[in-house]
């Protein structure tokens, strides 16, 4: 069982003509935890994958994997096993033979194409030629590029984009398994949704510079609390709940009112004799922080 | 041992996908149009006497050097999509990858055209030898087999297709672009050249210049060709010059194309 090694970014920068696509990034990616790197589309996110597999030539800093850079690893393939987001095959070549290719050329053994199909379950269509490939069955052959050298570094830039619930699921428990047995691994998104139920600490970043890092359960910051409520008569509910000194605004489904509790307004209702028909306190926290971290583009 | 890693990686890939024996099939059929025919038109012009003669004893070799003076094109176009198609499909990302060292990488598709090559070579010889000998032999003149001259220019002929199929190589990682490529192989090799090498025929010290052109020098390399005997006044460097321009050509080529494109970010 290899055993994960850190990532580190040091001071990590990459300019393209006056445009700062990544602006003096500096932390660690541990082993043994699933690490998501977040922010909106064009923060930079590719780019500073593109740079530690050592496709992208920094400005300046360094991005390592336990010291060592991308180029320098003495059997890349079996360190780090990476799948970026470009969909990366020539279509007339065979999926078992796409991956044969990569495994002479890494000097890996003549099983492993076969093994990495099996993991990620395309053993049935190793023969078939890429070009007539699902998105999510691409997906799952870029992941199974990833993993054929068994690496002990994980790296996988949206992994989950085009995925069925099923591959979600699937996935999910895949990379949970992989950082329990120790190894690190770094997975990129867009939306936090779609890894929080996954990941065990995040980066994020916007416009090329880190704007938070820590566990995911340190984004729910946010105190601000909302209920939504309805009843048949809405107007009158508005009327009571902001005559009690609420904020009030309307929904297509009923009423927001901000910095409140469930239990104070369904008593107001309930003093006023409005029959609620509906009555939740609204969880902000997560994807509310995210978004104002990354700022406006967040939402886009 | 990285190095051949690399030659296997490349070999495998050149041999996963439909494009090889698709561009053989289609060289096999064109020169061996082109040989058989005109192996039969100078054969039925050599016993009926009239027009220009070529000499029995030339005609074999000018019959059998169509596998390259038309069949080079092949594997040029075979080297330059080898490297064109990396930037196409984007698929240089998987492969500096799995072997970071991008020299290493371009020396190993070097070497693997370079075999590729030769093995286009010898195809393309049994096609322009098997239709045109087969054609001379009915018209009554004897196809040479058996002259060790004949084996040189074999051999002459193998390097030649090499070496283009490498300068393809130069020329996919100069021009990254497949369709640029591919416009530029069809023109420069059908076209351009052909009238390059008429007109550099016309005064002496442009003739000292056209003998340098890749096509004058591969005809030099092979030692006959439809061009060569066609205007048989045009100066013409020797047997080894002629390789040696053209592995300049594909070395040259490879290094700018390593610098202008093969090394730059991958994204």
């Amino acid at each position: 069982m290899p055993t994960g090694v850190p990532i580190e970014f040091a001071r990590l920068t990459k300019s393209f003509g006056n445009v700062d696509a990544v602006s003096d990034l500096t932390l660690t990616v541990e082993p043994g935890q699933v690490t998501g790197f977040l922010g909106p589309n064009g923060a930079g996110k590719t780019t500073t994958l593109r740079m530690l597999l050592g496709l992208v030539q920094p400005s300046s800093g360094t991005a390592t994997f336990g010291g060592t850079p991308y180029g320098r690893l003495a059997s890349p393939l079996a360190t780090v096993g990476a799948s970026l987001e470009a969909a990366s095959f020539h279509p007339g070549r065979s999926a078992r033979n796409h991956l044969a290719v990569y495994a002479q050329a890494a000097g890996l053994p003549k099983t492993a194409p076969d093994a990495a199909l099996e993991k990620v379950g395309l053993a049935d269509y190793g023969s078939r030629r890429v070009g007539g490939y699902s998105l999510g069955m691409r997906q799952r052959l870029g992941l199974a590029f990833a993993l054929l050298g068994d690496p002990a570094v994980l790296v996988l830039d949206e992994p989950i984009n085009g995925l069925d619930p099923e591959g979600i699921k699937w996935i999910r428990l895949l990379l949970r398994a992989m950082a329990a047995e120790g190894r690190t691994v770094l997975i990129s998104s867009h939306l936090l949704s779609e890894v929080q139920q996954t990941v065990d600490d995040v980066i994020i970043i916007s416009h090329g510079k880190l704007v938070h890092r820590g566990e995911l359960s340190s984004l729910d910051t946010s105190d601000s609390k909302q209920v939504q409520v309805n009843a048949d008569d809405r107007d009158r509910l508005a009327d009571v709940i902001r005559a009690a000194g609420y904020t009030v605004s309307n929904l297509r489904s009923g009423i927001l009112v901000d910095n409140a509790e469930a239990a104070a307004i369904g008593r107001l209702a309930f003093d006023a004799g409005i029959p609620v028909t509906a009555l939740s306190q609204k969880r902000t926290g997560l994807e509310e922080s995210f978004l104002t971290l990354v700022g406006e583009e967040g939402s886009l | 041992m990285r190095f051949f890693a690399a030659v296997h990686s490349e070999v495998t890939k050149l041999l996963s996908t439909r494009l090889w024996w698709v561009l053989a099939l289609i060289m096999v059929g064109y020169v061996a149009l082109c040989a058989g025919g005109l192996a039969a038109i100078f054969g039925g012009v050599g016993t009926t006497g009239r027009g220009p003669v070529i000499p029995e004893a030339q005609l074999p070799l000018l019959i059998y050097s169509f596998a390259t003076s038309v069949g080079y094109v092949f594997p040029v176009l075979l080297g330059a999509l080898a490297v064109t198609s990396e930037f196409r499909f984007q698929s240089l990302t998987p492969t500096f990858l799995a072997m970071p060292r991008r020299t290493v990488v371009l020396g190993g598709k070097l070497v693997t055209l370079l075999l590729a090559g030769a093995v286009f070579g010898v195809v393309a010889l049994i096609a322009s030898i098997g239709a045109g000998a087969s054609v001379l032999a009915a018209f009554g003149i004897d196809p040479l087999l058996g002259e060790p001259d004949t084996w040189a220019f074999i051999g002459r002929s193998v390097l030649a297709m090499a070496l283009w199929a490498a300068i393809g190589v130069g020329l996919g990682a100069l021009v990254p672009s497949q369709v640029a490529a591919i416009v530029i192989v069809l023109a420069f090799t059908q076209f351009v050249e052909p009238l390059l090498r008429v007109g550099a025929s016309i005064t002496d010290w442009s003739a000292q210049v056209g003998q340098f052109l890749p096509g004058s020098a591969s005809d030099a390399l092979v030692g006959s060709s439809i061009y060569t005997s066609i205007s048989p006044t045009t100066v013409s460097l020797d047997w080894w010059q002629g390789g040696l321009v053209l592995a300049a050509i594909a070395v040259i080529a490879t290094v700018i194309g390593y610098f202008t494109s093969w090394r730059r970010d991958v994204s």
